[in-house]
């Protein structure tokens, strides 16, 4: 498969999550979509680093899951403490920096 | 060391001493706040000043004068020299004022010791401070050997006779009297302003010495009738020329002796003491002389007429002295500067005499009113001091007044300026009259019954009215003496004698022996009966132009301020204002919509790089 094939499918997903980002109410959905994003750009620097034969590459996707998983432990802390302070989720609920 | 330094440095000593002696009270709080130390202080440095300069008048009366009678050190650096100088200028007209001035300073200084003795301490402390500036400021003003040091000591003086009128501030009359002699003169300071820049413009100089070299030369260009038109202005308010007398009859406010010095040494010589010290300039033009004479002349018998229908002892000598002034002023414009100037000096003396004799009956009485006044027969202590200055004030030989105002009618006639001469011929028979009209009714009329009148003036008053009435009298003598001769016809002794002889039988038999009735008179006279008791509505014609005009202007100026300069700021605030509200609304807060905006902004971004690239 050439190099374009990977590439599309990396931009679908990260115009997938991107979407649901922008579009989901609840805020566990938009994690959701900022996850897909990321694994959108891990599918690009995979496929860069087979077709360069370059392994930095595949290094970055490496430390990228390893961020991955902290941001997600401490994003899904934040909702947490969000729904104990709150009682919601909703993100058109959480407008406290209105001007 | 010359003779002339010598004299320069004396003159020096008696304008630092009063200084000296305002600073101290001024900075030093202790002291001014303690009257007898402050009393002290004052009286101390105005007495040293006097010594020094009767030391410096005597040492230089008689050399002979120099070329360039003043020290100067330069003011104001420019290139090409000084644009100003500072200094001392040393002549015989400067040195005759530096004795007048500090000599009633002192007296004036010691009466009011005793004359204030029932005011608070702190405000006595303040009362000695003034006048310290005061007797400072003249003294500045006489000695100054350049138009613009003179200006600097004229607003002085003009300020500190504003802080004594208004010394009982808590008095509204006397802060409205106090501001209106500010306002009134400056009116004629921003004439007299004009006209030193002006001729600064045409001359290139302040100096009195070079002006008057230029102006024998020739060498003055410009429009020199207005230049000294506007100059003139200033000796206008100053020397309470009509029609900015106003001021003087309500500055009667303040204390009585602080009256005294207003009218005799300070403040009102200062205009004719000007228009003397700088004669050689208007004597270039002649037709300012001419309005000064006229200007003077009347001013001279309108007075006069408003005395005479005065019941207030202190405002018939306040309009004595502007009478007085129009007749220095009159001999100034018909070409006798001298003159007019000897009669300043000699009215200085007895006119200190008649505010302070005035205080002493004040004092006795309680009152102001000479209706309510009288039975002081038998207290010649009281009486023969007053009826001394009143009898010179009247021009009765061998009092000083009789000489100088004879001087001055001879000069107005070898002016040939006849109506001018006839109004003060007038006047000097009304001088006679209200003066007189004064001393019947304050000290001899019949007693009023239950009148609680205290007999017992303080030593230190009476001692300086006893002085000063034995001054007026060697003054005479020595004038009469001394061969003082009067280039005029020979008639002309006679007819003053005869007007003041006239003056006083008719006060004599109108207010002593009750053959004229004044009432009747009055009636004869109806039209100037009336508008003298209206002061011819001069007061109110400035009351108007203040009210109608000044106020109107102002009303305009702050209508202007606040709805056009303040309405474009106000606009501007409020558009920024909403602007701020309007734009306030695109912060959401939700996090998508900031979400929304970065991949949007990106997305043209990337958009951007590419079509560039392209």
């Amino acid at each position: 498969m050439p190099l374009g094939a990977y590439l599309a499918l990396a931009a679908a997903v990260f115009a997938i999550g991107l979407f649901g980002v922008l579009t989901r109410r609840n805020a566990v959905g938009i994690l959701l979509g900022i996850e897909l994003m990321l694994n959108a750009v891990n599918i690009n620097l995979v496929a860069f680093a087979r077709f360069h034969a370059d392994l930095g590459g595949m290094l970055f996707t490496l430390f990228t899951i390893a961020i991955t998983v902290a941001e997600v432990a401490v994003g899904l802390a934040i909702v947490i403490v969000i729904f104990r302070v709150r009682r919601t989720v909703e993100a058109d609920h959480l407008d406290l920096l209105r001007g | 060391m010359t003779p002339r330094v010598g004299s320069a440095t004396l003159a020096l000593v008696v304008l630092g001493l009063p200084f000296a002696g305002f600073l101290l009270l001024a900075l030093v709080r202790p002291l001014r706040r303690s009257a007898p130390a402050a009393a002290a202080v004052s009286v101390a440095a105005v007495a040293g000043a006097l010594v020094a300069a009767v030391a410096a008048f005597a040492g230089a009366r008689d050399r002979a004068p120099l070329s360039s009678p003043s020290t100067t050190w330069s003011w104001i650096p420019a290139d090409g020299g000084p644009m100003a100088t500072v200094g001392v200028m040393v002549d015989e007209l400067s040195l005759t004022m530096l004795v007048l001035v500090t000599l009633v300073s002192l007296m004036v200084q010691v009466y009011s010791w005793a004359y204030l003795a029932d005011e608070p301490r702190p405000s006595l402390g303040r009362y000695y401070t003034y006048q310290s500036l005061f007797a400072f400021s003249m003294l500045g003003l006489v000695l100054s050997p350049t138009f613009i040091q003179m200006f600097v000591f004229w607003e002085l003086v003009g300020l500190c006779s504003y802080l004594l009128i208004g010394f009982w501030y808590d008095r509204p009359a006397a802060a409205r009297a106090a501001v209106k002699a500010f306002w009134i003169t400056k009116l004629g300071d921003l004439g007299f302003v004009a006209g030193i820049v002006m001729l600064w413009a045409s001359a290139g100089t302040f100096d009195f010495v070079e002006l008057f070299r230029l102006a024998a030369a020739g060498g003055l260009a410009g429009d020199l009738s207005l230049i000294m038109f506007l100059v003139y202005l200033g000796a206008v308010g100053k020397s309470a020329q009509f029609p900015l007398h106003v001021w003087l009859p309500d500055a009667m406010e303040g204390p009585t002796p602080v009256s005294a010095l207003i009218h005799a040494a300070t403040m009102v010589t200062a205009g004719v003491f000007m228009v003397t010290r700088a004669f050689p300039l208007f004597q270039l033009v002649p037709d300012v002389l001419g309005l000064i004479a006229w200007v003077g002349a009347f001013t001279a018998l309108l007075a006069a007429s408003m005395a005479c229908v005065e019941n207030d002892i202190k405002r018939v000598l306040a309009y004595s002295t502007i009478s007085q002034l129009g007749y220095m002023m009159a001999a100034a414009g018909a070409g006798a500067p001298s003159a007019g100037f000897a009669h300043l000096v000699a009215h200085g003396i007895f006119k200190a005499l008649l505010f302070l004799g005035a205080g002493i009956v004040i004092h006795v009485f309680h009152t102001n009113d000479v209706f309510r006044m009288g039975g002081l027969r038998g207290h010649p202590w009281i009486w023969l001091p007053f009826l001394v200055a009143t009898l010179a004030l009247a021009g009765v030989w061998p009092l000083p007044g009789f000489f100088t105002k004879e001087a001055i009618l001879a000069g107005v006639l070898e002016g040939h300026l006849r109506l001018p001469f006839l109004m003060l011929v007038v006047t000097a028979f009304l001088t006679a009259f209200y003066m007189f009209r004064v001393v019947f009714l304050a000290f001899f009329a019949h007693p009023h019954p239950g009148d609680r009148a205290h007999h017992a003036v303080p030593a230190p008053m009476d001692w300086v009215c006893r002085l000063l009435a034995a001054l007026t009298v060697a003054l005479g003598v020595g004038l009469a003496l001394g061969g003082h001769h009067v280039e005029g016809p020979a008639w002309l002794p006679w007819l003053s004698l005869g007007l003041a002889g006239g003056g006083i039988a008719l006060a004599w038999a109108t207010y002593q022996r009750g053959l004229v009735d004044p009432d009747r008179m009055a009636g004869w006279l109806r039209p100037i009966d009336w508008g003298a008791r209206r002061r011819y509505g001069l007061d109110g014609f400035f009351a108007a132009l203040y009210r109608r005009v000044l106020l109107a202007f102002a009303r305009l100026v702050g209508w202007v301020d606040r709805y056009l300069v303040d309405g474009v700021l106000n606009v501007l605030s409020a558009w920024t204002l909403r602007a701020g509200d309007r734009l306030r609304r695109l912060q959401t807060g939700l996090p998508q919509d900031y979400v929304y905006g970065v991949a949007l902004g990106a997305l043209v971004l990337f958009v951007l790089a590419q079509w560039r690239m392209r």
